[in-house]
């Protein structure tokens, strides 16, 4: 078990050990969701700011009860109510929030790279909760967890991420983590959103689903991130979704224990299909239960964290 | 690094053997009485002690495993602590629930499992057994049941090997 930092900014950074201490403490964690007093002092009396720049529900909530459980203080500010509007910089507002004495700051933002930015500027520790399309690293890291709590490992599972790799964050961290803990993974979906690119990631890259999902223990479908795609990358969401769409045909012809992920929201008939979301092998609602205690784990680890800073040489 | 014998594997069999023997002893209600290990050592020694005490009252006695490592009071000054879950699987309200652990040194860690403790329920009591005290306390804390007393400079340090844990059953000093 190793961890010694104070940020957590990106799944590229960090080594196998560091991944597996993250969900080992995390199993610790889930058992305190599962007690009457659901609470532990942990945190208690440290600042946790919650910035949210970028619209978020589940991830702004999942960390804010996280940090509840852990006995913080919150405070949560998000691009609509904030002098963001009235022209302030990331940078002073970020530094405002720290002469409140704040000693976490969780971030969500549009742009890729702005956590580590503010890991530079600032003290406080630095958990990033998604930047543009290039990380979501605590998602990563649920996955990872749930995945490890239902098929025991991740060595050596096959992994099928299939949808909108280009756009997405969660697919970036996902595909970082899985290699890094030693699983097979291979990518598809609209060749517009899986560039063979990724092929340098160590991933195989396919565009027949079929062929994908047949031989997987792990099908982990992505939305369409409609708000990032700057132009139509496929002729409609009705071929997308008879092209690549999850439905019962396609799910008879996997192997009868692999199991579907979801990051969330889920576009019912688009990319899942609704008797497919809800089915015994989804494992949907289990991911948002296990980012509670993935994320507990990851501020408690943070707070005990002096560094090396790991962004000085960024 | 210097290693002197404290316990041998038969010494700590015998040593439990008695500390199971005075809690059945204190405690003659058996039906009351439950262990709760604290992680990592004290965990295995909660499950030898229960099956030393249902060898005696002729019942089961629940176990439970605690991680302190929530609440600790010391969070700030060193690395996050490895972590195991922690397993209550039984109601301690009402109950006389012994907290075991190996070494009792400063007596942080138990003040820290009596605050964990108190969020599963108000156990009637509470009592400490430990199979080694060393001395150096910083808070008004004694256990109630211990293995052997051993008097320690602050330098040195002791471990209990368990075969729980993947090596021969013993108990021994290190000096720096």
């Amino acid at each position: 078990m190793s961890w010694n930092r104070k940020h957590l900014l990106d799944i590229e950074s960090l080594t196998a050990e560091e991944i597996l201490t993250v969900l080992e403490t995390a199993r610790a964690f889930k058992a305190v969701g599962a007690r009457a007093i659901k609470k532990v002092p942990a945190l208690r009396g440290k600042t946790v700011v919650n910035l949210f720049i970028e619209p978020s529900t589940r991830t702004r909530i999942s960390f804010e009860l996280s940090e509840q459980r852990l006995s913080a203080d919150i405070i949560n500010f998000t691009a609509e109510a904030s002098s963001l509007k009235k022209g302030e910089t990331l940078k002073d507002t970020a530094r405002n929030l720290e002469a409140l004495n704040a000693d976490f700051i969780v971030i969500r933002h549009s742009a890729s790279g702005a956590p580590h930015f503010l890991a530079r500027v600032l003290n406080a520790s630095v958990i990033n909760a998604g930047d543009g399309a290039h990380e979501h690293p605590t998602q990563a890291l649920l996955d990872m967890f749930t995945i490890r709590e239902e098929k025991g490992g991740i060595e050596g599972l096959k992994v099928t991420i299939l949808g909108d790799i280009v756009y997405s964050r969660v697919a970036r961290s996902d595909i970082w983590a899985l290699t890094k803990l030693g699983a097979h993974v291979t990518l598809c979906g609209p060749s517009t959103l899986v560039p063979r690119v990724f092929e340098q990631m160590g991933c195989r890259v396919t565009y027949d689903v079929d062929e994908a999902i047949r031989e997987a223990d792990i099908i982990n479908l992505l939305r369409i991130q409609h708000e990032r795609q700057r132009k139509t990358m496929f002729p409609s969401l009705g071929e997308y979704s008879s092209l690549f769409g999850l439905n019962r045909a396609r799910l008879a012809r996997t192997r009868p224990d692999a199991l579907i992920m979801h990051p969330g929201p889920i576009n019912r008939g688009v990319e899942i299909d609704s008797e497919v979301a809800d089915c015994s092998r989804s494992l949907i609602l289990e991911q948002v239960t296990n980012g509670l205690a993935v994320r507990m784990a990851v501020l408690f680890l943070v707070n005990g964290g002096k560094g090396p800073q790991e962004v000085a040489q960024a | 690094m210097a290693e002197t014998q404290i316990l041998n594997g038969a010494a700590m069999q015998r040593a439990l053997t008695r500390i199971a023997h005075e809690i059945a002893e204190r405690n003659e209600a058996g039906n009351e009485v439950v262990l709760v290990g604290i992680e990592r050592g004290g965990a295995p020694l909660a499950r030898r002690l229960s099956e030393l005490l249902r060898g005696i009252w002729g019942q089961p006695v629940p176990i439970g495993q605690l991680d302190v490592g929530m609440h600790r009071d010391d969070l700030d000054q060193r690395l996050a602590p490895d972590m195991q879950p922690t397993v209550i699987p039984f109601d301690v309200s009402g109950k006389t629930v012994v907290l075991v652990d190996d070494v009792l040194y400063s007596g942080r860690t138990i003040r820290a499992a009596m605050d964990a403790l108190n969020d599963f329920g108000r156990p009637r009591r509470i009592q400490l057994a430990v199979l080694i005290d060393r001395g150096h306390r910083e808070l008004p804390i004694k256990a109630d049941f211990v293995g052997k007393n051993v008097p320690t400079a602050q330098s040195e340090s002791v471990q209990v090997r368990l075969a729980e844990l993947g090596s021969p059953d013993e108990v021994v000093l290190e000096k720096r």
